[in-house]
């Protein structure tokens, strides 16, 4: 039925991309999730990560911190919050951020705890896609 | 007749104020193209997420909180105008407008304001009308937070029930020398209409994860949320485009008056010298009679 797959990502700051795919790989609220063309229709949300896509064999990768996403047999909607891509990373702050956050979080109260694990998680996914 | 000296202050006074017009021009126009920038800029995600929205509400019977009509009550119309002024007719037609809307009875029981920007607070104030929230000084430096927060403000007195509904005035940003003033439905959320097209056949219900109900109320208020952000910047950019415009007339306005001016104060000269001449011709010949 469907034969490409459209991958559109989009934030309060502006489309980020637009591309035919292959393959999407999506970082869900309740773990990984791949989608290839003609996936059934599926509305899930984002949690903070990497989403993944292929052109032309060659893997694309951006951190998405929350949102949600819209799956259709052609195309692919990816609402986010935020949107990192690799050039705008800087290992050496993330390092940092990264460690204060693990620090914090063993101090934390209950209040501060959704915040910290929400730097933590991007922190993580940012090195993650700059390694 | 006004003396010379007079009108030469004068002309110099209007000079001065065509200059700082001038300023105001260039200034705004500066401004605009920001405003213009970030409108551009935000208006990907609402369009998208009124498409998936529409996409939503076409395959499901979905049902949550923030759709539910409820029996007419108090509301709270959320007026978006300026917080400065020298922007023409900008404001006042937009309050004018509100005003009109509050007083036709048809569409809610009473109306509590909800003020943006510094020129709404002070007219609503005056007028002794029930302001529920004010919000001064937010016009002039608006950031990605502003929209999503009075959102959520209008999200908590729908959902506690104190609201009946929330409807948003603002002037909608067309082009350099129009803007149109728009009401609109905020809460409870009219899901946006599909237009007609694309195949029927693949209308099956989407899978939802986690659960619809979750995706739901993360999905609506983000929708309010991109609504009003919208609004703030497209009355934002209007208000710099009515600003421009404004200035330009009356840059245009202080030149011709130099112009009438600068001609009155050449013949006033003129005349001014006619008359000496006729004193001193009349004077030479009055003992040669």
């Amino acid at each position: 039925m469907a034969e490409g797959l459209y991958l559109e990502v989009v934030t309060g700051k502006g489309s980020v991309v637009g591309v035919e795919v292959e393959e999407v790989r999506l970082p869900g609220e309740l773990g990984e999730l791949g989608v290839l063309p003609g996936h059934t229709p599926l509305l899930t949300a984002l949690g903070i990560g990497r989403l993944l896509y292929t052109i032309g064999g060659q893997e694309r990768q951006m951190v998405i911190t929350q949102g949600f996403a819209e799956v259709l047999p052609d195309r692919v909607t990816v609402l986010a919050r935020a949107v990192r891509l690799p050039n705008e990373v800087d290992p050496e702050v993330e390092q940092r951020i990264f460690e204060e956050a693990t620090t914090a979080l063993k101090t934390a109260n209950a209040d501060d705890f959704a915040e910290i694990t929400r730097r933590l998680r991007t922190a993580e996914a940012c090195l993650e896609i700059s390694a | 007749m006004a003396n010379t000296r007079d009108l030469q202050r004068r002309i110099r006074s209007v000079k001065g104020t065509r200059q700082i017009t001038k300023a105001m021009k260039m200034v705004a126009a500066a401004k605009l193209r920001r405003a213009q920038t970030a409108v551009a800029e935000a208006r990907p995600y609402a369009d998208t997420l009124a498409k998936v929205l529409a996409r939503v509400a076409s395959r499901t019977e979905y049902d949550h909180p923030l759709l539910k009509r409820r029996e007419a009550g108090h509301v709270w119309v959320v007026v978006i105008s300026s917080d400065k002024g020298l922007c023409g007719s900008f404001n006042a037609s937009l309050l004018r407008e509100a005003e009109r809307e509050l007083r036709a009875p048809a569409q809610w029981d009473g109306a509590e304001i909800v003020a943006v920007g510094r020129k709404a607070a002070d007219y609503f104030k005056a007028q002794d009308y029930a302001v529920a929230h004010e919000e001064r000084e937010i016009m002039s430096n608006l950031g990605p937070e502003d929209g999503p927060r009075l959102a959520q403000m209008c999200i908590k007195a729908f959902n506690s029930g104190q609201v009946s509904g929330v409807w948003v005035i603002y002037n909608r940003f067309i082009n350099l020398i129009r803007h149109e003033t728009t009401l609109e439905r905020l809460l409870p959320i009219e899901p946006p209409r599909m237009d007609e097209r694309g195949p029927t056949d693949e209308m099956v219900d989407y899978l939802y994860e986690p659960d619809p109900a979750a995706l739901l109320d993360t999905l609506l208020p983000g929708y309010v949320e991109a609504r009003v952000q919208t609004a703030l910047l497209d009355s934002a950019a209007a208000e710099q485009a009515a600003r421009m415009t404004a200035m330009e007339a009356a840059t245009k306005n202080a030149g011709e008056m130099i112009d009438s001016l600068t001609l009155l104060y050449n013949r006033t000269r003129q005349a001014a010298i006619t008359k000496e001449l006729i004193e001193i011709v009349s004077g030479a010949q009055a003992p040669a009679e």
